[in-house]
């Protein structure tokens, strides 16, 4: 027969109330939608309302809201495959097929297109964005609370 | 097996004098089942008899020489035809010459050393085994009989705990602490996850165990990882300030204790390793080296020191606490 092992908790603090019942510091939430198509005939597109709520103090604005277009998501993934380390989340399709004549619907500008692109872009986004080593490239921060992306910017990391 | 059944053949098998009185232990054999292997300790003596049987009585058994043989080896399985003997010792039983009927042989070998614990792993194993040998010149008639020998260590006078802040910096930081940093196979890790500062959104958090087996030296080592346990210690997002316990209970699972560098051929060491998943399933880890190490069985400890630790548990109340003084007194007293 052994002895009994003692398996009493270890001495903790006990948590600050404010902590407890306070806001958590995670809070980042990201909304896609909105979609508007800008333009007529051929060179027509679709643009997204992308609203940013986060007390996450690297970003510089805790309430941002900016429009997108599928390049514009395109452009941010992009960036980060080449510029960070991560493993970057797929993007909805490119849905090129949408884009040839002839087609029975609306193709690119078809309404369940759309939402189903909207769903994807919010989740792509909503993945990125609380993703550590994302948080600290310019292109991100760029994409979320710039008015318009600057395509000849300087890429680099906001964290010192 | 011999094709030539022309002339006489025997059978040869060990038995050791003890076989009643001695405890067996369960090890796993190179294909996972499970056997029971008679057990052995560093310095005991391993004694016992060879029955020789001859196969047809009345023919004689003509031979070279009987003998057996204690053996601890080390087998590579990358390298199968070298077996590497740390221990190797041989009684001759009978010189060259002719058995006419069957017969027992004793053999002692005196407080042998087995300096270390039987191991069977996914790359190397590690056995201690007898074997009774009639040498012939064609064919020799062998049997082997393994035995599983442990190696035990007692509570280690050094035992601090593991205590340490790690983390991302402006995403999440904890301070984690084990109580312990060397383990018997049956002890409980206790311990406690404190969080310092969470900006990223936590699902949950699970402490695995990982045993690393370790081959080969110099520029061809090798290591196999294995996940012993994986046990989920929180579920939900923590927040600032809080402490989350842990209690794992080791004699659940099927562990050896750490072996470092074992006649310089293997290693087999253990990791905690602590695991935060996030919402969109990252993986935060951080590893820990922890030694285990083999208790002996003890003989029982007073009933009253059990029953103190027991009621302090439940009641931390004043009384218990002096209750365990006291059963501490009559221990050492």
């Amino acid at each position: 027969m052994s002895e009994v092992a003692d398996t009493r908790r270890l001495n903790s603090k006990p948590q600050d109330l404010l902590d407890a019942y306070g806001p958590p510091s995670n809070f980042l939430e990201i909304d896609v939608y909105d979609p508007q198509t800008i333009g007529v005939g051929r060179t027509r597109y679709t643009t997204y309302e992308v609203r940013m709520r986060t007390n996450l103090p690297i970003f510089k604005l805790k309430d941002s809201c900016v429009r997108r277009r599928y390049s514009d998501f395109e452009w941010l993934k992009n960036e980060l495959e080449r510029d960070s380390k991560i493993v970057v989340p797929s993007l909805p399709g490119k849905a090129l097929k949408r884009q040839l004549p002839f087609r029975s619907d609306e193709g690119l500008f078809d309404e369940s297109f759309i939402e189903e692109r909207r769903m994807g872009l919010e989740q792509f986004i909503n993945r990125i964005a609380g993703h550590p080593l994302a948080q600290n490239e310019r292109c991100l921060h760029m994409f979320l609370q710039d008015e318009s992306i600057d395509r000849n910017y300087i890429p680099g990391k906001v964290r010192h | 097996m011999s094709f030539f059944s022309f002339g006489q053949s025997a059978e040869i098998d060990v038995v050791l004098n003890d076989a009643e009185t001695r405890k067996k232990a369960e090890h796993k054999t190179e294909d996972g089942k499970k056997d029971k292997y008679f057990l052995f300790y560093d310095g005991e003596t391993v004694s016992g008899k060879v029955n020789v049987t001859l196969k047809n009585p009345g023919k004689r058994l003509e031979h070279q020489g009987i003998k057996i043989e204690f053996v601890g080896q080390i087998e590579l399985y990358y390298d199968r035809g070298n077996h590497h003997e740390f221990v190797s010792l041989v009684k001759d039983l009978a010189r060259p010459g002719e058995i006419t009927q069957s017969q027992t042989f004793d053999f002692e070998f005196t407080h042998v050393e087995k300096p270390y614990e039987s191991y069977t792993g996914q790359n190397v194993k590690l056995r201690y085994f007898l074997r009774a040998t009639v040498i012939r010149r064609l064919n020799d008639i062998s049997k082997e009989m393994d035995i599983v020998v442990h190696t035990l260590s007692t509570y280690p006078e050094l035992n601090s705990s593991i205590k340490m802040e790690v983390g991302i910096e402006d995403c999440l930081h904890i301070e984690f602490e084990y109580n312990k940093s060397k383990y018997h196979l049956k002890d409980v890790i206790v311990g406690k996850i404190y969080f310092l500062l969470v900006r990223i959104k936590i699902k949950h958090m699970e402490i695995d165990i990982i045993k690393r087996e370790t081959t080969g030296t110099g520029p061809s080592v090798y290591h196999e990882n294995d996940t012993i346990a994986k046990y989920e210690i929180m579920d939900g997002a923590p927040v600032r300030g809080e402490s989350i316990p842990i209690r794992l209970f080791l004699a659940g699972y099927d562990l050896t204790p750490t072996m470092r560098d074992i006649n310089k051929k293997f290693s087999v060491r253990y990791y905690l390793n602590l695991v935060l998943i996030d919402e969109e399933e990252r993986r935060y880890f951080k590893q820990q080296e922890i030694t285990l190490w083999r208790k002996g069985d003890v003989v029982r400890k007073s009933m009253s020191h059990q029953a103190a630790i027991a009621s302090q548990r439940f009641e931390g109340s004043a009384a218990s606490e002096s209750a365990l003084e006291q059963a501490a007194k009559e221990e050492s007293g």
